[in-house]
């Protein structure tokens, strides 16, 4: 282990989503994040007066740290309220860890809630337009990935069959996980064929836009072992997490074909001590279907450029040769504006082996990958179970 | 060439930009530390951190770096990235063609357009990908 290294130090013994889909009327994101803070607890057997660190970002609340705490009933002595979009609760992650292993806390609560989709089904966010962009009209997110992927088909000849097959092999996941959204078959050809939002993007590349919230518990690895052999569940241990963000509006991003995620992942994968071909299971931020493109490339898992066809014909549907986004992802299963907290949930139940008919075999580390912004912040967590210790 | 803008009134970065497109110029800064182009305007260079930002005047030429259609239920309108010959890149949109059919690599000129009472830069083909437009 290399000195100073957060390697294996803290792990996730405690995760939950609350409601999702469509939540009953009246609902609100601070609810949604009752609900998931309440069962996270209990899947970590926790009491809610033991949680002394609260993580959390909305796109609701300006001071959403405080509305939580205060929602929840707790009285944090360290809170952490890092909003960078979508990849906060990877982040809060790696967060948690630190502030654990440095004594700042010791049972920390890493929350997340959000009614988008009652809300009117349009993304909340709470960022305004940026001055230089604005007037162009772009539609935000969406036409930013729109710019991504038109440059990534032009650099290197990626296809919109391409990019469709990655819609499609996260509906094959969904249809394995019980709480995924759209559930029904879809084909390449339903994906070409659909509502074109944002060229060369259609309706079918982008997101779900769902209710839904998540947490996670986060203790030190002599307290999750306790938790264990008292009965508790088995800890998803941290090895590995990194941060990374290069830019905020698109236009500012150097090249649209390589992301922060090169220089989160190395980040991650230094700590972890493991390399691409070490990882069992990938959760990645797919809030459109060029995002695992290019964060499996910049994520080392194929080579710059070839995304494209490491994603096509099925090659991370079920059965193909990475488990890419077992839960459905975005795309499928939930996506209610900030997905990150979604891909640990999943990381953490496949090295649980709870997935049920999703369940990739044997999965000893997985990997969480987030993303905020427009392409902006990329942040990567490893875990593994006690065995990669 | 000359194109140093001498009469900046402003110390503020943004009024001399929105200055220059009031009069049909597009303008950036030269960093005199690293000799990057800046846009958007600010007060330190983004490379080199140095404060020595002079304004130019941009010869307003370019290339589309990428390219979007966005349809909704008012239509269809392009929006694109620019990439200008003194080397800094901005988001605009091509106008004179189909929102649809503007390409990677397709030269551009500048003109200002106007968008809800203000000046904004926007661009045109001067020539396709492929070679000059007829
Ligand atoms: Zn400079």
């Amino acid at each position: 282990m290399t000195s100073g290294s957060l390697r294996g130090r803290a792990a996730v013994v405690g995760v939950a989503e609350s409601d999702l889909g469509e939540v009953a009327e009246g609902l609100t994101p601070l609810d949604l994040c009752g609900q998931a803070a309440a069962r996270a607890l209990a899947d970590a057997g926790l009491r809610k007066s033991e949680v002394d660190g609260l993580f959390t970002a909305s796109s609701y609340y300006a001071l959403a740290a405080m509305d939580t705490a205060e929602y929840l009933g707790i009285r944090p002595r360290h809170i952490d309220g890092t909003n960078i979009g979508g990849s906060s609760f990877v982040s809060h992650l790696l967060h948690a860890a630190a502030a654990v292993e440095e004594g700042l806390c010791s049972v920390a609560l890493i929350v997340y809630g959000s009614t988008q989709r009652s809300d009117g089904g349009r993304l909340v966010s709470p960022s305004k337009p940026d001055p230089y962009e604005g007037p162009y009209r772009p539609r935000y997110p969406v036409s930013m990935y729109a710019l991504a992927a038109a440059r990534h088909i032009h650099q290197y000849g990626t296809t919109r069959e391409q990019l469709a097959d990655v819609a499609v092999a996260a509906r094959q996941w969904a249809r394995l996980n019980p709480a995924a959204f759209e559930r029904e078959p879809l084909t390449r050809e339903e994906v070409l064929g659909s509502r074109m939002i944002s060229d060369p993007l259609t309706v079918r590349d982008c997101c779900l836009v769902t209710d839904g919230g998540g947490a996670l518990v986060v203790v030190s690895a002599e307290r999750a072992r306790e938790l264990e052999r008292n009965g508790g569940p088995k800890p998803a241990y941290l090895l590995g997490a990194g941060e990374a963000t290069w830019h905020r509006n698109i236009s500012r991003m150097p090249d649209l074909t390589v992301t922060a995620a090169r220089d989160s992942g190395r980040r991650a994968f230094e700590m972890a001590g493991l390399r691409p071909s070490d990882v069992d299971v990938v959760e990645l931020y797919d809030a459109f279907t060029i995002n695992p493109v290019l964060f499996l490339e910049d994520l080392g898992f194929c080579a710059k450029g070839e995304g494209g066809s490491f994603v096509a014909d099925g090659a991370i549907a079920p059965g193909g040769r990475l488990p890419v986004n077992t839960n459905g992802g975005g795309l499928s299963y939930c996506h209610p504006g900030m997905y990150g907290v979604f891909t640990v949930i999943e990381a953490v139940r496949q090295l649980r082996g709870t997935c049920g008919e999703r369940q990739v075999a044997d999965a000893e580390v997985a990997l969480a990958h987030g993303n905020g912004g427009t392409l902006s912040s990329q942040v990567t967590a490893i875990l593994g179970t006690g065995e990669t210790l | 060439m000359n194109d140093r803008v001498s009469d900046v009134a402003s110390a503020a970065p943004g009024p001399v930009y929105r200055a220059g497109l009031a009069v049909g110029e597009l303008r950036y800064q030269r960093c005199g530390g690293c000799a990057a182009a800046v846009h958007p305007p600010r007060v330190l260079c983004p490379e080199c951190g140095s404060q020595e930002l002079d304004w130019r005047r941009s010869a307003g030429l370019g290339e589309v770096y990428s390219t979007t259609a966005v349809r909704g239920r008012s239509g269809v309108h392009n929006v694109a990235l620019i990439d200008l010959d003194e080397g800094f890149r901005m988001m605009s949109r091509v106008e004179g063609t189909e929102p649809d059919e503007v390409r990677i690599g397709d030269r551009v000129g500048f003109l200002t357009a106007d968008q809800d009472g203000e000046p904004i830069a926007v661009f045109q083909r001067t020539e396709t990908k492929g070679g000059p437009t007829a």
